[in-house]
């Protein structure tokens, strides 16, 4: 068993990007994941791996460093909140479009706009649905604890350079400033010169005469080959909608309700669940680990067996219209949620469900 | 086991501190510990007040709005908190700062002069430690043990040289914790 730490969420980040050979992190600071390139300032990792972690001029500067380093084979990643995620998009979907693999984090706040520092989920739809321009997804993971954004650093690095694509750990405030009990991992060494021309082929990691130059973009004028590429992107998505659908169920064997939650919504739920027990109601959960790809099939197959659905979120009502989609009206579906950095409470929780599914 | 804890008082008297060396106590005999601080553009002087929970199952809500226990430092925290502790729950404050002492009857309630034990001690930093002490007396959920190996974790090495001092403040408030009702 590694060694057992107690860290915040976002601490937790940036200990995992650096034991699991994180090239380069570049960032810029804003509330609430300052603590992402704090932790690795103080870390100083140059010194324990070689990492490079740079504060860029902007957000647009980091995510276009990311750009570069991850053209080259590097492991690489960045992280923001809502609106510096926001700025991030234009590079975001270019490295959609180019192919590229990296990891993102967005701690999420309460907007739109600067809004608040206080947590949120508010960025489902940005985070699944695109958010950039262009037709592109990216493969987007919901931890639920400390431990989980420890543990997805990783994962996100396996599923960015297996797909070529960037990866989105989707998070909020209260996974991010909380702290639970984390066990890390060995160190992991860097990916050597060699490993990299193994491992990516495509990358411009300087070209010797034996080979044809790789080029990294998303232009091509030539609308005949641009529709395949797009073609192309469409079957890596639907592989990655067949196999990487993660998803996590918790008392939902004989549940007459079901409540859907991802993140920090799905910790509340959990105790919402332990006391709808304590009045006799039996209700499951099932939590989404993966938002894209959506776990739509179990969802449906939930939907044949429950009365009802609450779709728990700290937002206006987002993937409440994946679960919508995904149950296609066996049974009824709401959403309940508090916005504006309000945290709803499992007995809020509890009273939604009782007013708008078992009541209603 | 489970227990949900509120500490509550002002920024600077070590709130966020003391819960982080709870909740490092509870991973020292092998628990379950959640530790989810208010945060905010908070300063020195405002109020903070952090959630702790300690269990021997896989914790759910880190956020809560229902307490088993509160530690309350000050007026504010007492007009914010005190209703939320459960029926049964238990309730330790300290009354310097405090205009309005606590009426419910149906918790237990305990009294700690931490800040006038610190002054004493010499040192108005370790008022925390005394605070917890009196907390350990009142709940013994961890044992005292773990704490001083909760301490060595949670404090950076250079230290280290100081888990004495806090270790005395710890048993001073042990020592000097008072049940009110």
């Amino acid at each position: 068993m590694g060694e057992l730490k107690l860290m915040k969420g976002n601490e937790a980040v940036a200990e995992a990007a650096i034991r699991v050979g994180t090239d380069a992190y570049f960032g810029y600071p804003i509330t609430p994941q300052s603590e992402i390139i704090e932790y690795l300032m103080a870390e100083k990792p140059h010194e324990r791996t070689g990492m490079v972690v740079l504060q860029a001029e902007s957000e647009v500067a980091a995510i276009n460093m990311v750009y570069g380093a991850a053209g080259a084979g590097k492991k690489v990643m960045t992280s923001s909140s809502s609106p510096g995620i926001s700025l991030k998009q234009e590079g975001i979907s270019y490295m959609a479009g180019a192919e590229l693999p990296c990891v993102l984090v967005n701690v999420v706040r309460g907007g739109p706009g600067l809004g608040t520092i206080q947590p949120s989920q508010a960025d489902y739809f940005q985070s699944v649905k695109g958010g950039g321009h262009g037709d592109y997804k990216m493969i987007v993971l919901a931890p639920a604890s400390v431990q989980e954004m420890y543990d997805f650093v990783e994962t996100s690095y396996d599923l960015a350079f297996q797909y070529r694509t960037p990866v989105l750990i989707l998070t909020d405030g209260v996974i991010g400033q909380m702290m639970e009990k984390v066990e890390v991992s060995e160190q992991k060494p860097r990916w050597t010169d060699e490993e990299i021309a193994k491992n990516t082929p495509w990358a411009t990691f300087g070209k010797k005469k034996d080979r044809e130059r790789n080029i990294i973009t998303s232009l091509d004028l030539d609308s005949a080959r641009m529709e395949q590429h797009n073609h192309h992107l469409m079957r890596k998505y639907e592989e990655i909608k067949e196999k990487e659908v993660r998803f996590e169920k918790i008392n939902c064997e004989d549940a007459d309700y079901l409540l859907v939650a991802y993140g920090s919504s799905a910790r509340i739920s959990q105790k919402a669940i332990d006391l709808c027990a304590e009045k006799g109601i039996k209700v499951g959960l099932l939590r989404p680990i993966t938002l894209f790809p959506f776990p739509e099939k179990e969802i449906n197959e939930m939907a044949d067996k429950v009365k009802g659905i609450l779709s728990v979120e700290m937002n206006a009502g987002q993937m409440v219209e994946d679960i919508l989609l995904a149950v296609k009206g066996k049974v009824p579906v709401e959403h309940f949620g508090r916005m504006g950095g309000i945290i709803h409470s499992p007995q809020e929780v509890v009273e939604a469900l009782e007013q708008k599914i078992i009541g209603g | 086991m489970t227990e949900e804890i509120i500490i509550a008082g002002f920024g600077g008297q070590g709130v966020l501190s003391m819960g982080k060396i709870l909740a490092y106590s509870g991973i020292m005999q092998d628990q379950e510990v959640s530790w989810m601080p208010s945060y905010g553009p908070e300063m020195r002087g405002g109020t903070a007040n952090v959630t702790v929970i300690i269990s021997d199952e896989r914790v759910s809500s880190p956020v809560l709005t229902e307490f088993d226990t509160a530690v309350i430092l000050n007026q504010q925290s007492m007009d914010k908190f005190e209703s939320t502790i459960k029926p049964g729950g238990y309730l330790l404050y300290d009354p310097n700062g405090i205009s309005r002492h606590p009426e419910r009857k149906d918790i237990k309630v305990f009294k700690i002069e931490g800040a006038k034990i610190a002054a004493d001690l010499g040192n108005t930093k370790i008022f925390n430690m005394v605070v917890l002490g009196a907390y350990l007396k009142m709940r013994p959920i961890v044992k005292l043990e773990n704490v001083i190996l909760g301490l060595k974790k949670s404090l950076p090495e250079r230290y280290h040289k100081l888990i004495p001092l806090n270790e005395s403040a710890i048993k001073s408030g042990m020592e000097s914790i008072e049940e009110v009702a």
